[in-house]
């Protein structure tokens, strides 16, 4: 009955969010990681020299780097049954016109809202590994602003491209961080020069599209002193039976007095291995603000950090993971306070359902060197039923005694009083259910924007159903 | 003759413990009864029960709305049936915006959708009926209310659904005489306009004069031990639950 359930709603999604579209790749390359498909990759993009460098020197730590023992289980990821990269049919186009029907079509069933569709010349959508459609807007370019995918990038401005680099996270800083510096191809490229503001969303869809094919997008974003910007992604997966992984490398510089918030929606199917590494350099009196939702995947290992680096510096990070059966959201955030009068604030909400589990990893370090460091992390997590399950790991570091830090965590469970009185109302419980987990995460929803926080609804009126009883 | 709620020899309780003994009413549309009693006598419990509580069992009886069943019914399919139950202690929603959970509210009860311009001018209509700021339309359901707030919000919940047959448990508790005047003005127009049949369960008598009882019923020990016109407010206004008019032997303590 509950697989019978279960099967339904996998169904539906599939039908509703348009997973399974056809894919268009014209050569796939060969499954499985060695340095021959590195070399590869890297002349098929026609890559200077350093760059191949980097990739192999980076292979090599990711060969020597063990696989983590703590956080989520990852022991089915098979390294070897994963197509590293793979090249779309389609080179990249540069009007609307020339987008892949099948490709529009995608962005049909994501339910991108007619006004947004009418922006949709500055939207960059990932298709498989490549930027297929990538064309930037008319004012971002008078004002200076780079958008383009990182590959692109790296052909146009190969200056500022080698300046920033690989210098917030290290290719070997972590198994993820090198598997990706290893690999990397697509991912967008962001530069927002010194004193501007960015008013509409930078905004970037991501597909993965190709059964056991990983996805390994890179992403650098400089925002020079005293400019202002907003990117978003949101990604949907289709579903496939064989595992699939995605570890992505995001990284973040933002120079003094600037301030630059990371939007992600992630909504994965229940296969993917979801392994990022977010990182931001914040720099004096600068602020770095991450949103990340994380839906579906089967594993998610994400914790977006800020170093917090120059005096009056300022991390923020709003996260939502929702976890269902099979799913393990193991999701948080690392503040570093490493100069003084810096401030941080997490807020973290967790769902879990029909034997989902998340988990609130987090850290929180203040250096001797960062006096009146301010601190304040929130994290609760919703139960919706006796399956389900919820841990929190904080850590706390702290070297300086002028430290203000606060914790507050809550566990709570959705009562039968407040199932009650919403179903006296009419309401049936599934509907009184999904109202109240879209309260619950509300005051993240609420920093989505428009069209994400609808499709977030949506989705998780979607996810109520079979989920009573 | 259909009653729109006929309960009979209803009884209900918690675990072992039987609350109700043995309820017996029959409100006709547009009727209005009063039910008083003291504190345990199983007011809330008739409430609770007659909505579907989880909390409650039903170890007896029958319970009808317009010859409908309910007992054995989904709480959901219970507010169908035209019932409502106005909360002694309603439930904190975070995160959840009056205005959209209003809207979805009236949508699910009214064949006729309004368009959101339409409803707004309707929920304000409503609200001013209540004599609402229309800030709280922006709030959280009931988060940080006051008591008199949520009582309000309770009254605005029942005009968005029309109800046929309401329960009012305690809404009058807590309330200043202007706040119990307006909340009267909200029972009043659904009785006048919608033909609405309450039930007013209450402590005081105070209420009875902005919502004119058909009929008064006393509950004490689970049991209606007496029923009659507004004199028996009066009466109990006058002597207490503890005069011998209520013939029954005297209760040593409740709650």
């Amino acid at each position: 009955m509950k697989n019978n359930q279960l099967k339904d709603i996998r169904e539906t999604y599939a039908d509703k969010f348009g997973f399974n579209m056809p894919e268009v790749p014209s050569s796939k390359a060969k499954k499985g990681l060695s340095e021959e498909v590195i070399r590869e990759i890297s002349k098929n993009k026609g890559e200077p020299k350093w760059m191949l460098d980097y990739r192999l020197k980076a292979y090599e730590a990711f060969i020597k780097k063990p696989m983590p023992e703590w956080g989520a289980d990852l022991s089915h990821i098979d390294f070897q049954n994963i197509y590293y990269y793979i090249k779309p049919g389609d080179v990249e186009k540069r009007t609307w016109d020339d987008v892949p029907e099948n490709v529009k079509k995608t962005f049909d069933r994501l339910g991108v809202p007619q006004a947004e569709r009418e922006y949709l010349a500055g939207v960059k959508a990932q298709y498989d590994s490549e930027v297929v459609y990538s064309s930037l807007m008319d004012e971002l370019e008078e004002e200076g602003v780079i958008f383009l995918s990182t590959d692109e990038a790296l052909k146009k401005y190969p200056e500022i491209f080698k300046e920033y680099f690989g210098k917030v996270i290290p290719s070997a800083d972590n198994k993820f961080a090198a598997l990706n510096s290893a690999v990397w191809s697509g991912g967008s490229f962001v530069y927002i020069p010194k004193g501007v503001t960015v008013k509409r969303p930078l905004q970037a869809y991501f597909r993965i599209n190709a059964e056991s094919m990983g996805q390994f997008e890179r992403t650098l974003i400089i925002a020079e002193e005293g400019s202002f910007a907003n990117y978003v992604e949101g990604c949907t997966a289709p579903v496939y039976s064989s595992d699939s992984l995605h570890a992505a490398v995001v990284e973040v510089i933002v120079k003094p007095g600037a301030r630059f918030r990371y939007t992600t929606i992630q909504n994965w199917s229940d296969n993917v291995y979801n392994l990022v590494t977010k990182r931001a350099r914040v720099e004096k009196d600068a602020v770095m603000e991450w949103v990340d939702g994380n839906l579906g995947s089967r594993v998610t290992m994400k914790y977006p950090s800020c170093y917090l680096i120059g005096e009056g510096a300022r991390g923020e990070v709003l996260s939502i993971a929702y976890a269902s059966t099979g799913q393990h959201q193991d999701a948080g955030a690392k503040m570093i306070h490493a100069a003084p009068n810096t401030s941080s604030s997490i807020v973290s909400k967790s769902v879990s359902l029909r034997g989902g589990r998340t988990s609130y990893r987090g850290l929180v370090d203040v250096a001797a060197s960062a006096p009146n460091a301010k601190s304040r992390v929130e994290c609760d997590a919703l139960i919706l039923d006796s399956i389900s399950a919820t841990d929190t790991f904080p850590t706390m570091r702290i070297n300086d005694s002028s430290a203000n830090v606060e914790h507050e965590a809550t566990v709570s469970k959705i009562g039968e009083e407040k199932l009650f009185y919403l179903m006296s109302r009419g309401l049936t419980e599934t509907e009184a259910m999904g109202l109240i987990v879209s309260g619950f995460i509300e005051p993240i929803v609420r920093e989505l924007p428009m069209e994400y926080a609808v499709e977030l609804n949506r989705l998780i009126e979607l996810e109520m159903e079979g989920s009573v009883g | 003759m259909i009653y729109s709620l006929e309960v009979k020899n209803l009884r209900s309780g918690i675990e072992q413990k039987e609350i109700l003994k043995g309820v017996d009413l029959a409100l006709k549309s547009g009727e209005v009864h009063a039910l008083m009693g003291r504190n345990g006598s199983g007011k809330s419990t008739l409430a609770q029960t007659l909505m579907g509580s989880p909390t409650y069992e039903v170890s007896g009886g029958t319970a009808k709305v317009f010859g409908k069943e309910i007992l054995k019914l989904e709480t959901t399919e219970r507010a169908k049936t035209g019932l409502f139950l106005s909360f002694q202690y309603p439930s904190e929603i975070p995160g959840v915006k009056v205005y959209s959970y209003l809207r979805m509210l009236h949508n699910k009860s009214h064949e006729d959708k309004l368009s959101p311009k339409m409803f707004r001018e309707y929920l304000a209509k409503k609200m001013e009926l209540l004599e609402m700021d229309p800030t709280f339309s922006e709030r959280f359901l009931n988060e940080g209310f006051s008591g008199g707030e949520k009582k309000r919000m309770e009254m605005l919940q029942m005009l968005m659904l029309e109800p046929k047959v309401i329960i009012l448990d305690e809404v009058d508790s807590g309330l200043d005489i202007d706040a119990i005047k307006i909340v009267s003005r909200a029972v009043n127009y659904l009785i006048e306009e919608h033909n609405s049949s309450v039930l007013l369960i209450t402590h005081y008598s105070r209420i009875l004069n902005y919502i004119k009882p058909d009929f008064v019923h006393i509950m004490l020990d689970g049991k209606i031990v007496k029923t009659g016109g507004e004199e028996v407010a009066s009466h109990l206004e006058e002597y207490g639950y503890s005069s011998s008019e209520l013939q029954v032997p005297a209760v040593k303590h409740e709650e």
